[in-house]
């Protein structure tokens, strides 16, 4: 697990390498960070779950259900992410 | 002695790749063991047997392309006096007219080692996966513990020593190009055949979906990641349900009559990533409790997505549900894979409008469809099916019941 203080791009790395790791093909370069990922790579609700499991186990963070809607975009993930780790830290 | 047969996995399947033996001559089996792996247009599948018994004699070698109803191997029965060539019998529930369903394994490593080798070492099934994913020929490897089975830890150990263990790398035996083919090929037979002969009906409804959501976060808020449900597992759940109440939906159709189905298996049609789909089968969703039936619908689709299906999971479903809306779709309306005579289609969950009671509210609500085959039902039969269906969903504590 990633300990110590992670910056934006840090933890953005950190995101895409989980999303990855259940959409391989998935090409951020060309992937707009400002609108919703998940229908642009096709990412269904049992590999979403899969994604946070990864994020879980890379940050320690287990996103409550309730927060999911603060994921849309792969900006807001990251934020929210950041938040969070400030909050434990 | 007890002929173990290459497997019929849908009407348009005439034949398999043999690709290894999970098993050799002297071993005990027992019903439901998988015990080969073949490789078909609907990918790579693991192969259960039905009969108890002893292994005899394996018939059929890495590589053979054998017909459906080829000897793959020969079995003495526990209890059979030797001399008897029984035809394998599977049980009553497995003795059903097939679906046909395309499926493949996601695109990935190829899971068809290339070239046989002369008595294989016995392995376990991660140990062979994980083989198979790095390229490695398991004949190659050598168990840390003389005599043991192969395990997951011997095909990392050789990974990492690539020189000590001798590995070589496995070609692919059909490329990414040809499987996709193939598998295009196996949609293209199974749809042409349902257009062809089946008199599809379509009827569908929006129902609203406040209840279930609130209830399915309630009951995930306390839980954690992996044992998360998800919103499909109370859709299947409904379907088996209203199936209950309505099983003229349930079965084949099979030489000019319907034929119900004993219990409920629903396939659980998944797409793949890289293109294709497959729709392998869940069993007894109206049996299991929201934590069972949420482990094994995630084991399921792991498997369904790493190509890792067994045949009774890809052979005997007795309707299809399809959840087209985890791509943005609001409805959807599906093909029916012959023999079955539905199939239940879910689109995305959507905020609209809605009155109740008179006022109007901003609910969250889905669209389910229903196509059904007309020579099975009538429309009345599907309109009670998919009322049932929404009064199941619209009111999630009905879903499981105290005493279930």
């Amino acid at each position: 697990m990633e300990t110590g203080k992670l910056n934006p791009g840090a933890l953005r790395k950190i995101l895409f390498d989980c999303i990855a790791s259940v959409a391989p093909e998935a090409d951020f370069e060309a992937l707009r960070t400002d609108r919703p990922w998940r229908e642009e790579l096709e990412i269904d609700s049992f590999d979403f779950q899969n994604i946070l499991i990864a994020v879980s186990k890379r940050l320690g963070i287990e996103v409550p259900e309730s927060d999911y809607r603060k994921l849309a975009t792969l900006d807001t993930f990251v934020r929210y992410l950041a938040e969070r780790m400030g909050a434990a830290g | 002695m007890i002929e173990f047969t290459m497997p019929s996995l849908g009407a348009d399947m005439e034949s398999g790749t043999f690709v290894e033996w999970l098993v050799k001559p002297g071993d005990a089996v027992r019903r439901g063991q998988v015990v080969c792996v073949i490789e078909t247009q609907k990918g790579a599948v693991e192969v259960e047997i039905w009969d108890e018994g002893v292994v005899e004699r394996l018939v059929a070698r890495p590589g053979d392309e054998l017909p459906v109803g080829a000897v793959m191997a020969v079995l003495r029965g526990a209890a059979e006096p030797a001399g008897r060539a029984d035809k394998p019998s599977p049980p009553a529930a497995e003795r059903t007219p097939r679906a046909s369903r395309p499926a493949k394994p996601q695109g990935g490593p190829p899971t068809t080692p290339a070239m046989p080798a002369a008595g294989r070492p016995r392995i376990s099934p991660a140990a062979r996966r994980r083989a198979v994913e790095l390229g490695i020929d398991p004949a190659t490897l050598v168990p840390s513990q003389p005599g043991a089975p192969l395990q997951l830890a011997d095909v990392e150990r050789a990974a990492a020593h690539p020189v000590a263990a001798s590995t070589t790398r496995v070609a692919p035996s059909t490329s990414a190009e040809a499987r996709k083919q193939a598998m295009r090929e196996a949609i293209a037979a199974a749809m042409s055949r349902s257009n062809r002969d089946i008199p599809h009906y379509y009827l569908g409804t929006t129902l609203r979906l406040d209840a279930a959501l609130d209830w399915l976060e309630a009951h995930n808020a306390t839980r954690p990641l992996a044992e998360r449900a998800l919103l499909a597992a109370l859709q299947l759940r409904a379907v088996a349900l209203a199936l209950r109440d309505v099983p003229a939906l349930n079965g084949w159709y099979s030489e000019g009559a319907f034929l119900q189905a004993p219990d409920v298996r629903i396939a659980v049609a998944t797409s793949l990533r890289g293109g294709g789909l497959v729709t392998p089968a869940l069993r007894d969703v109206d049996q299991l409790s929201l934590p069972d039936l949420s482990g094994r619908l995630r084991d399921l689709l792991t498997r369904a997505r790493g190509g890792q299906l067994r045949s009774s999971e890809l052979s005997d479903a007795t309707i299809t549900v399809t959840n087209l809306g985890e791509l943005g779709m609001e409805s959807v309306f599906g093909v029916i894979y012959p023999p079955q005579v539905a199939l239940v289609g879910f689109g995305r969950v959507v905020e609209r409008p809605w009155v109740a009671d008179g006022a109007l509210v901003v609910a969250r609500t889905v669209h389910a469809s229903l196509a059904a085959d007309h020579r099975a039902t009538d429309g009345a039969v599907g309109a009670r099916f998919l009322t049932r269906l929404a009064e199941y969903l619209e009111q999630p504590e009905t879903l499981w019941k105290p005493e279930s």
